[in-house]
């Protein structure tokens, strides 16, 4: 049905008319450029993809895309976009959606979609904080976060998207901020692999939640981001320090690498598809250590629509529709004239 | 029952006749394969050339406590030789096979009626869980009713030995000694049962053999009965002739199988696959299994994580192109709302099936009701129209299901079918209907930029806005949940395009109104003294009600509402031509709130929210009553 020979777009081409309207110096806006950037490079056709979004600042997304898109309710875009998959799968579906929309009203539907593996890109725009209803502490806020809603400090402890996504099946995993050049690199993996990616991109929320993650993304902080990639030492602090395995108690550590001599402070390769160490890698307290960015874990395996059209092509095989044959089964007698 | 087919009783016929049909209650446990006795006595019923129909009534808990009132289940046929209508009103014969099915059963029973009771399950134990403090078999309780007892648990055990079975497992086979038993009492054929049995237990011959062994001991039990060998009572035999009904091949159907095969049916006629996302709730959930079988029908069944993921799914596949269905029941429904007014603010086709059940909050799962009327038609935020329809009886959900398929597609709508526990769960005879007649209305996707230029709000002359499937090139758009702008479809709070899609959405839909037929008036007259006004599975007691009245000389016509909202352009003058209307419904009067609402006239409630469909004696009195 749909011709999906590439074809040659810009970034230009996927913008839309529509006036762009998140906040001055919003991460969004950084977000929605890469975006507009990754589009040329994997050859994508506007008609072919669909945005599909949730509600939240993030969820405004769709409007400014030069593509098919849908901006549905609130916390139920991965169920809608299954829907979508599902109905044409030569579609290429990406669901927008924030650290409230997805985490918080919209937990059981991420859980499910990462469960099932549709093939999608899920960007979680994460800025710790309900910026449309004006400021209230998200499901990511840090404890004892103030907020109009918790004016003394938020008591509940916060939840950790990549944590969370990788505890409910997630075969693709990966982490960014707003303003990295990295980014776009990261969408592209993201695009690559087969399933649903779960990309969780740090926003800047310069109105409600300002710098909350400065202690990583300030230019005077970059020592404690840690750039992961496949086959390649886990340094950071221009490759001063590393990740090492603490054998004694099966858990991550950080060394000092002297003289680039990684090997000899055991500094561990990044191995994409090693889930055990994407989920201590996800799980490492900022501070004591490095954020750790990148693609964090990449290991396909068969996606849910796959497997739905597989089982439907098995199962109709040799099988014709026919109606009224179907209607005149069961317990049939027959009157006669 | 209700299909057209039936060739009508001329209107002035004298009421049934008991010789005409019979009522028979199967009660049993839970455990004791009430429902599925039920069900080949009913497929027998249909080969006997008898019109019927079912009320299976059977507890929320899956096994509740062996012999326990609370785990008692019951399946109810009328059969008949004329038409039939409903269940009937009280049963003529109860088989109670333990003392708590006797105990909250033979209330019901017609006074003289016939008791055949399982001796051998009157333990002193089951006694007391039945909470009788004397044996009711051995005393004279049951002196109005006629009572035939046996150890039906004993023969049935003696009847299996050679099969070397447990005793557990050998006392199984009770309910088909039951049914055995009951063929011969009426008369009936047992092969289909054998055929049956042999195709259940195909891996099993051993228990298909202990089975049909038990079939045969209990019909031969009737047999050797009647010629009088010493300790046997005679058990009396009656033939219920065939009614006579329009030549052709029929079947038996209930409503979800009916709703399943109808959404096919209306897809096949809108050209357009379907896409099911459901989520398990009784009494719906045999929708979504029906519709999971029937995949080389272009349908793509998805169970989602909840209630609101499987309208949400829905919604997504009709964006893509395909007509988005999903099913629930009452408070299923309420989990979907929002999203409901999502599709009707995007405009999406899109069909929503509700298998009403006793309410509010999960209620009675296992008990009919129709309280869901003003959910569906008032029940969301905003101001956010969408047609409604109900079906009336099992077989008339199949054209109901493709009414609303038609009216989705034509229409860029979502639309709310109306069904019930009852409708979803009770069978009735259906003459098989032949699909070359039905009128194809195939949708029309929109794949180009049409002159004038692309507006994803431009409206046809129906108002309804152009169905486009992503991929499509040049007709790109974004739509979603905040307010619209006509035409363009972009984001837009003005107060005048509020005011102007408001507007809009209402004059949709009431234009659906157009396109659906005149209100009939189902039996009598045009005008009169009193109408008794219905919808949904109330049909069967008001038809039979109003038939009985009528031919008693009585001023009273029957009509039966298919669609609820937008309403029939005629009903209002209708309504007024007659002196009196009453609106008998089991909730506690939401349709004649309505039509009060629509029509200012003075409809009269007759309610009933006891779990149970309407019987016809209780409208049969509101009649006498209202006439005086």
């Amino acid at each position: 049905m749909n011709d999906m020979t590439p074809i040659k777009t810009t970034p230009k081409d996927w913008e839309t008319d529509q006036e762009v309207r998140w906040c001055p110096g919003c991460g969004d806006y950084a977000i929605l450029k890469a975006v507009q950037r990754t589009m040329p490079e994997i050859g994508g056709t506007p008609e072919n993809t669909v945005f599909v979004s949730g509600i939240g600042c993030s969820s405004r997304f769709p409007y400014y895309m030069e593509t098919y898109g849908f901006h549905t309710i609130h916390g139920r875009a991965p169920a809608v976009a299954t829907g979508v998959k599902l109905a044409n799968p030569d579609l290429d579906v990406w669901v927008i959606s924030g650290d409230g929309d997805a985490l918080s009203i919209g937990g059981n539907h991420t859980m499910h979609m990462l469960r099932r593996n549709l093939d999608c890109q899920f960007l979680l725009f994460n800025n710790e904080i309900y910026g449309l209803t004006k400021g209230q502490y998200s499901p990511t806020s840090r404890e004892g976060t103030r907020s109009p809603s918790t004016p003394f400090g938020s008591v509940d402890h916060p939840t950790k998207p990549c944590a969370f996504a990788l505890g409910a099946g997630a075969r693709f995993v990966a982490r960014a901020i707003d303003v990295s050049k990295q980014l776009v690199d990261v969408l592209k993996s993201a695009h690559a692999h087969k399933g649903t990616a779960f990309v969780e991109i740090f926003q800047n929320c310069i109105v409600y939640n300002a710098d909350v993650f400065a202690g990583f993304t300030e230019k005077a902080n970059r020592d404690h981001q840690l750039w992961l990639e496949n086959g390649k030492p886990m340094l950071f602090a221009g490759d001063t320090k590393g990740i090492a395995l603490d054998v004694a108690s099966l858990s991550l550590k950080v060394v000092d690498v002297v003289d680039g001599n990684w090997e000899a402070a055991g500094v561990l390769v990044h191995d994409v598809t090693n889930r055990t160490v994407a989920h201590m890698l996800v799980e490492m307290p900022f501070g004591e250590f490095p954020m750790a960015l990148g693609v964090l874990y990449d290991d396909p395996r068969p996606t849910f629509d796959s497997a739905v059209f597989e089982q439907n092509a098995a199962v109709t095989k040799g099988k014709l529709p026919n109606l009224q044959k179907l209607i005149s089964t069961g317990q049939t007698w027959t009157v006669d004239a | 029952m209700a299909t057209a087919a039936r060739i009508d009783a001329p209107d002035n016929a004298s009421p049934l006749q008991s010789s005409e049909a019979v009522v028979v209650r199967f009660a049993g446990d839970s455990g004791d394969g009430m429902q599925l006795t039920g069900g080949q006595f009913t497929l027998s019923s249909a080969l006997a050339g008898n019109d019927f129909a079912t009320f299976p009534d059977f507890p929320a808990e899956i096994r509740a406590p062996l012999g326990t009132l609370f785990g008692v289940s019951a399946f109810q046929i009328n059969f008949g030789s004329t038409e039939i209508e409903t269940a009937g009103d009280a049963p003529d014969v109860l088989v109670a096979m333990n003392p708590a099915a006797l105990k909250t059963n033979v209330k019901d029973l017609k006074p003289g009626g016939l008791i055949i009771a399982d001796s051998g399950e009157f333990t002193a134990r089951n006694l007391a869980k039945a909470e009788y403090d004397a044996n009711p078999l051995e005393d004279d309780s049951l002196g109005k009713w006629q009572l035939i007892q046996f150890n039906i648990s004993q023969l049935t055990l003696d009847a299996v030995k050679p099969f070397g079975l447990g005793n557990k497992e050998a006392l199984r086979c009770k309910n088909m000694w039951t049914l055995g038993l009951s063929l011969w009492m009426f008369d009936r054929d047992r092969q289909p049962i054998i055929d049956w049995l042999k195709d259940k237990f195909a891996k099993n011959p051993v228990l298909a053999d202990a089975n049909i062994a038990a079939l045969n001991a209990g019909h031969a039990y009737g047999e050797t009965a009647e010629i009088g060998q010493p300790g046997m009572v005679a058990i009396p035999q009656r033939h219920v002739s065939a009614a006579p009904v329009e030549p052709g091949l029929y079947r038996t159907i209930t409503g979800a199988d009916a709703v399943a095969y109808g959404l096919v049916a209306g897809c096949q006629l809108a050209d357009v696959k379907m896409f099911f996302g459901g989520y398990p709730i009784t009494p719906a959930s045999s929708i979504l299994h029906a519709l999971s079988r029937l995949k080389e029908y272009g349908v793509m069944t998805f169970q989602a994580e909840d209630e609101i993921a499987a309208i949400a799914s829905a919604i997504g596949a009709s964006y893509a192109g395909q007509l988005g269905v999903t099913s629930s029941s009452g408070p299923g429904i309420a989990l979907k709302t929002e999203a409901i007014g999502l599709a009707v603010m995007t405009e999406l086709p899109l069909v929503i099936v509700n298998s009403q059940r006793g309410g509010p909050s999960t209620g009675l799962p296992t008990k009919t009701e129709q309280s869901d009327l003003y959910q569906a038609v008032y029940g969301r935020n905003g101001d956010t129209p969408l047609p409604v329809i109900a079906a009336r009886s099992p077989s008339d959900a199949f054209d109901c299901a493709i009414e609303a398929v038609r009216i989705a597609t034509q229409f860029m709508t979502p639309v709310i079918l109306l069904t019930d526990g009852y409708i979803a769960n009770a069978a009735e005879p259906w003459k098989v209907p032949d699909m070359s007649t039905y009128q194809p209305f195939p949708v029309t996707f929109l794949d180009h930029v049409p002159e004038g230029g692309f507006k994803p709000y431009g409206r046809d002359n129906k108002l309804a806005r152009p169905w486009v499937k992503p991929g499509t090139p040049g007709l790109r758009h974004r739509i979603g949940g905040i307010e619209k702008q006509v035409d363009t479809g972009h984001i837009n709070y003005s107060p005048e395009n509020h005011q102007a899609m408001t507007d809009l959405r209402k004059n949709k839909v009431d234009g659906v109104a157009d396109h659906i037929p005149y209100q009939d008036v189902c039996l009598g007259t045009t005008s009169g003294k009193l109408a008794i006004v219905g919808w949904g599975s109330t049909f069967g007691p008001i038809h039979q009600a109003v038939r009985r009245a009528r031919a008693k000389g009585m001023d009273v016509s029957h009509i039966h509402l298919r669609h609820i909202w937008p309403m029939p352009k005629n009903l209002g003058e209708l309504l007024k031509s007659y002196d009196t209307v009453i609106v008998p419904e089991m909730n506690t009067g939401q349709l004649k709130t309505v039509l009060r609402d629509q029509y200012l006239v003075d409809a009269k409630p007759l309610n009933k929210v006891s779990g149970q469909p309407f019987r016809i004696a209780e409208i049969e009195a509101a009649i006498e009553e209202a006439l005086g």
